[in-house]
């Protein structure tokens, strides 16, 4: 069972507060860019390379590790940082909730409700979705800089201008496809 | 080893935090977007409102370091982004940290979500320089702009004279005001049999 969104909302605003308080604002998106950077390097370990001269001393031939004075080349390099511990402690975080709960049903683990009562039963559609969705999801946030955490969440907590414009454009784009893709309520 | 011990607190904390609001489950996502149950809406919003009047009560207090905040740059491509994302998070009903999340719960179709948020990540890496280039990052509204102007910060305000304490928690104040005047749903229930004529235009009764 879920929390109600009072107990819910204060829950995960403390949480959000908790991070600024002792740290930084929580973000997301970013690390699936360092964890490709990761696999990446182990393929051909010419893509980040000490270079003592960059301001993080780090330095890729790829633009986007590059930027920033090689800040994504420095935390490619060493993945022991606070953001990419943080999103693993928050995988692991999920996953000991959800056990404690009794986990996730073995259909909903497939696919949710409303997908099986708008498009069948058919896993491979779901998972065909599911992985275009991600594709454009995080193709999107790394244009934005950032995701619903980082953006919308931390970005409107700290009254950021960038913040706003992101939520606007994910519910103006959101909303309307969301209703167009399921007619049907489960 | 202080920040990494950190990280695993607040990181577990936050991972837990997704999974009983809800926001792992991507029905309550969807549901959310499609209206029907703003269960995640008024979580969320309740989320923004209590942070932001205690961290700029806080701020206001002196208790909290200012230092710590972090403002993005607002671009075009926050707002193209933000609506690609939202097009994803609406046919997937995952974002990325819940994404993550999900997959953690067991979900499997969160594991594809994953596997092309990777792939989405990486073909963003290979066309960044092109995108440098159309001048959608280019800076907007002066950047790393926030609304009232905060002390203890270098972010330029929208509205220069003004207290960015003093807004924040007035901004939070409506935030937590809107959790609760807004409905459980804002779309009228319909029977499965009334679907079939697929009038996506009479969908939203407020």
């Amino acid at each position: 069972m879920i929390l109600n969104w009072k107990k819910g909302g204060v829950l995960l605003g403390l949480v959000f507060l908790m991070a600024v308080v002792l740290v930084k604002p929580i973000g997301v998106s970013t690390q699936f860019v360092i964890f490709d950077g990761i696999l990446w390097d182990a393929v051909n370990p010419a893509v980040v390379v000490e270079a003592p001269d960059a301001k993080s001393g780090y330095a890729s031939p790829n633009a986007y590790l590059n930027k920033s004075g090689g800040s994504y080349a420095k935390n490619v390099a060493n993945p022991l940082n606070y953001s990419f511990v943080f999103v693993l402690a928050m995988i692991a975080g999920a996953g000991i909730s959800a056990l404690l709960r009794g986990g996730v049903g073995r259909e909903e683990r497939t696919m949710p409700a409303i997908w099986r009562v708008n498009y069948g039963d058919t896993p491979w559609k779901r998972y065909l979705t599911a992985f275009a969705g991600g594709f454009i999801v995080l193709y999107g946030a790394r244009l934005a800089g950032g995701c619903t955490s980082g953006h919308m969440m931390s970005g409107m907590m700290q009254t950021a201008i960038s913040g706003y414009l992101f939520a606007a454009g994910a519910f103006a784009a959101g909303i309307p496809a969301a209703i167009y893709l399921y007619n049907r309520e489960a | 080893m202080t920040t990494i011990i950190l990280a695993i607190v607040i990181g577990a904390a936050f991972g837990f935090a997704l999974d009983r609001v809800g926001a792992t489950n991507p029905g309550y996502i969807i549901s959310m977007l499609r209206l029907g149950n703003l269960h995640l809406m008024k979580t969320i919003l309740l989320a923004i409102g209590v942070s932001s009047v205690v961290l700029f009560a806080g701020l206001l207090a002196g208790v909290i370091d200012p230092g710590h905040l972090s403002v993005k740059t607002a671009y075009a491509g926050v707002i193209i982004g933000g609506a690609l994302l939202g097009l994803g998070f609406a046919a997937a009903g995952y974002c990325p940290g819940t994404g993550l999340a999900a997959a953690a719960t067991g979900r499997k179709d969160a594991l594809f979500f994953t596997a092309g948020g990777l792939l989405g990540a990486a073909a963003y890496m290979g066309s960044y320089a092109w995108v440098k280039g159309t001048g959608v990052l280019d800076s907007i509204a002066g950047g790393k702009t926030t609304v009232g102007k905060i002390a203890g910060t270098d972010y330029p305000a929208l509205m220069d004279g003004v207290s960015g304490e003093a807004i924040g928690i007035l901004l939070g104040a409506i935030f937590i005001i809107i959790a609760f005047v807004l409905p459980s749903r804002l779309r009228a229930e319909r029977p499965v049999e009334a679907d079939e004529a697929n009038q996506p235009n009479d969908a939203i009764r407020l």
